[in-house]
């Protein structure tokens, strides 16, 4: 660590491994009632348990961005943090925010738009925390040395902020309430959230291949244009059957279509950088991680989001467990990893040794990852069993359901696998160090 | 790989494309507002009831078990057409009394099935969830979903 105020991550990462825990266990609790309806159907129904995973789902990414951000800054604007006090104010009000929505929602206490179930109180408060946390990586930004990934990083974040502020407004009139909603959920993850992505992406890359900053600063940019390029007018593949005019089917179609291109750019991206690099990085657990969160976010993010897409294609999966399949393996693939990554490179740093407890982090990576490629695949084949059924037969839903009973007790037995995989990142990252790559080692060149 | 490009070229093309590229969404989107308005949705005939179903459906995250319009938790049955799959378009009242009693009648207890909560509401909060959907089934919605069962 060469700067005093990048220790400020190590709270943040923190707090988002502590949360990211209690979404899977939510998660397994709401697979567990797909298999077994009566469990907690009185003291925890199921929208409560399905808006906590999804709602502690984003709160732990935004944290571990926010980490992210300060651990990376110093070294890319070559000056400490702007204010360390504000950093860890900023993110007591974020996860006191967090924190109290969830335990509102276990009191029934919520509003009613999917992933905005916060009270207006808390989306105020994670506001002016995204602000405060807004102001100061600004500030350190201004002071210092200007780098492409810290400029498109920043902007990533901003825009974010500025999508956010859709949250505040709720038309009476529901196709104009669903279309301003995905200016928030759309144009975050399949947008401006993938700024933040490839930008941390870059940045874990220019440490751990050594490739020149002007090579990797470059791709940031192509990648970074192709996502906004096709995923602003992608998000017409939302606006297909709300009540919005019918142009949205081709034009949603078209460029949605080509959202797998950053995704394909990003996987490129890494392995040739990889391949490029004449550095033999220790840390063999963070290039895991980083290489996977650019292939599973292309398979979640990218094949899988290409595979109902189509709004000839959509007209009968629209709204089936192909969409939850996609929905977990692009959030897993694209952010849940890329923190992941993050974290598995910064934390040796910031608990001053060399690379630690790998073998225990990389098993983490293959059960997780399997796990959740178990899961995608369980729910893809209940959403074309669903589709077919339903919306070619015109089954009766509730018919079609117990006829996917099987694909729900194989998405639980993933979940399970997956907590297991969670269990051990969290002590392979947090708990005592029981191998560390040796420091000779760690500074051998690669290709003597 | 890219040798041709600069890193200040991509940056241009990075900022230029994307400018360009929103003005296009946020145009298409302001007309997709208008369309909404004045074309696809009953717009005049969002009454203070429908408005009421909807902070109803709003208040119990109806969205977080079902669907509307597609979008929710799949948990669920749509009910983005609810009204129609009640015969609504043929007998009002016969819609209007079986949504109502299905609400009343929650949990059903029966073993084996998705329990949904009895959410207690009045008959005045039943209506107007009633009229928010009668009043959405009318939305067009290019003809999704492909049939009754949603």
């Amino acid at each position: 660590m060469k700067y005093q105020t990048q220790r400020v991550a190590y709270p943040f990462f923190v707090m988002a491994m502590a949360l990211f825990a209690a979404q899977v266990i939510f998660g397994v609790m709401a697979g567990l009632v797909y298999v077994m309806p009566e469990f907690l159907s009185e003291a925890m129904p199921f929208h409560i348990m399905r808006m906590s995973h999804t709602n502690l789902l984003i709160v732990w990414l935004l944290i571990g961005f926010f980490g992210a951000t300060y651990y990376l800054l110093p070294e890319e604007t070559e000056n400490e943090i702007h204010s360390p006090t504000l950093a860890y104010v900023q993110l007591g009000i974020f996860v006191f925010a967090g924190a109290a929505a969830l335990i509102g929602y276990q009191f029934g206490i919520h509003e009613g738009r999917h992933y905005l179930e916060q009270p207006v109180w808390v989306k105020v408060l994670l506001t002016i925390s995204f602000l405060m946390f807004l102001y100061n990586a600004s500030f350190t930004v201004l002071k210092g040395r200007k780098t492409a990934i810290s400029l498109v990083l920043l902007l990533g974040l901003w825009l974010a902020a500025i999508f956010w502020l859709f949250a505040f407004y709720t038309p009476a009139n529901i196709s104009l309430d669903k279309m301003y909603w995905w200016y928030i959920v759309h144009i975050w993850v399949e947008g401006v959230w993938e700024l933040i992505m490839a930008s941390l992406l870059a940045f874990l890359l220019i440490k751990m291949t050594g490739v020149d900053r002007e090579v990797i600063e470059k791709w940031l940019y192509v990648i970074v244009g192709l996502a906004l390029f096709t995923g602003l007018l992608g998000t017409g593949h939302h606006y297909y059957w709300i009540g919005t005019p019918s142009y949205w089917q081709p034009i949603g179609s078209f460029f949605s279509a080509l959202e797998v291109l950053p995704f394909f750019a990003m996987v490129v991206f890494a392995f040739y950088m990889f391949w490029r690099g004449q550095r033999n990085h220790p840390n063999r657990a963070a290039i895991l991680w980083t290489l996977g969160c650019a292939v599973m976010a292309f398979f979640g993010a990218g094949v899988w989001g290409f595979m109902h897409t189509l709004s000839f294609i959509n007209f009968y999966t629209h709204g089936t467990q192909t969409t939850a399949a996609h929905g977990h393996l692009a959030f897993f693939g694209a952010y849940v990893m890329l923190n992941l990554a993050i974290i598995s490179y910064a934390m040796p740093h910031l608990r001053g040794m060399q690379p630690y407890n790998q073998v225990l982090n990389m098993w983490s990576f293959w059960i997780m990852t399997s796990a959740m490629a178990f899961m995608t695949f369980a729910l893809t084949f209940a959403g074309v069993v669903q589709t077919h059924l339903q919306r070619v037969m015109g089954m009766n839903f509730m018919e079609v359901q117990e006829q996917l009973h099987l694909f729900y007790v194989f998405r639980l037995g993933a979940g399970i696998a997956v907590v297991i995989g969670v269990i051990l990142f969290l002590y392979a990252i947090f708990g005592p160090v029981r191998s560390q790559v040796s420091a000779s080692a760690a500074h051998a060149p690669a290709n003597p | 790989m890219m040798e041709g490009l600069s890193r200040t070229a991509a940056r241009n093309i990075f900022f230029g494309g994307s400018l360009f590229f929103f003005v296009i969404f946020v145009a298409l989107t302001a007309h997709s507002h208008w369309y909404i308005v004045t074309q696809s949705t009953d717009h005049a005939g969002l009454t203070d009831s429908v408005k009421h179903g909807k902070a109803v459906w709003e208040e119990h995250s109806c969205i977080n078990c079902h669907t509307l319009l597609g979008e929710g938790a799949y948990f669920a049955p749509e009910l983005g057409n609810v009204w129609v799959r009640y015969g609504g378009l043929d007998s009002p009242e016969g819609a209007r009394a079986g949504i109502k009693a299905w609400m009343q009648i929650q949990p059903t207890g029966i073993p084996g099935r998705r329990q949904m909560p009895n959410f207690n509401l009045t008959d005045a909060e039943l209506d107007a969830l009633v009229d928010f959907f009668e009043w959405m089934s009318r939305i067009n919605t290019q003809g999704w979903p492909p049939n009754v069962a949603g």
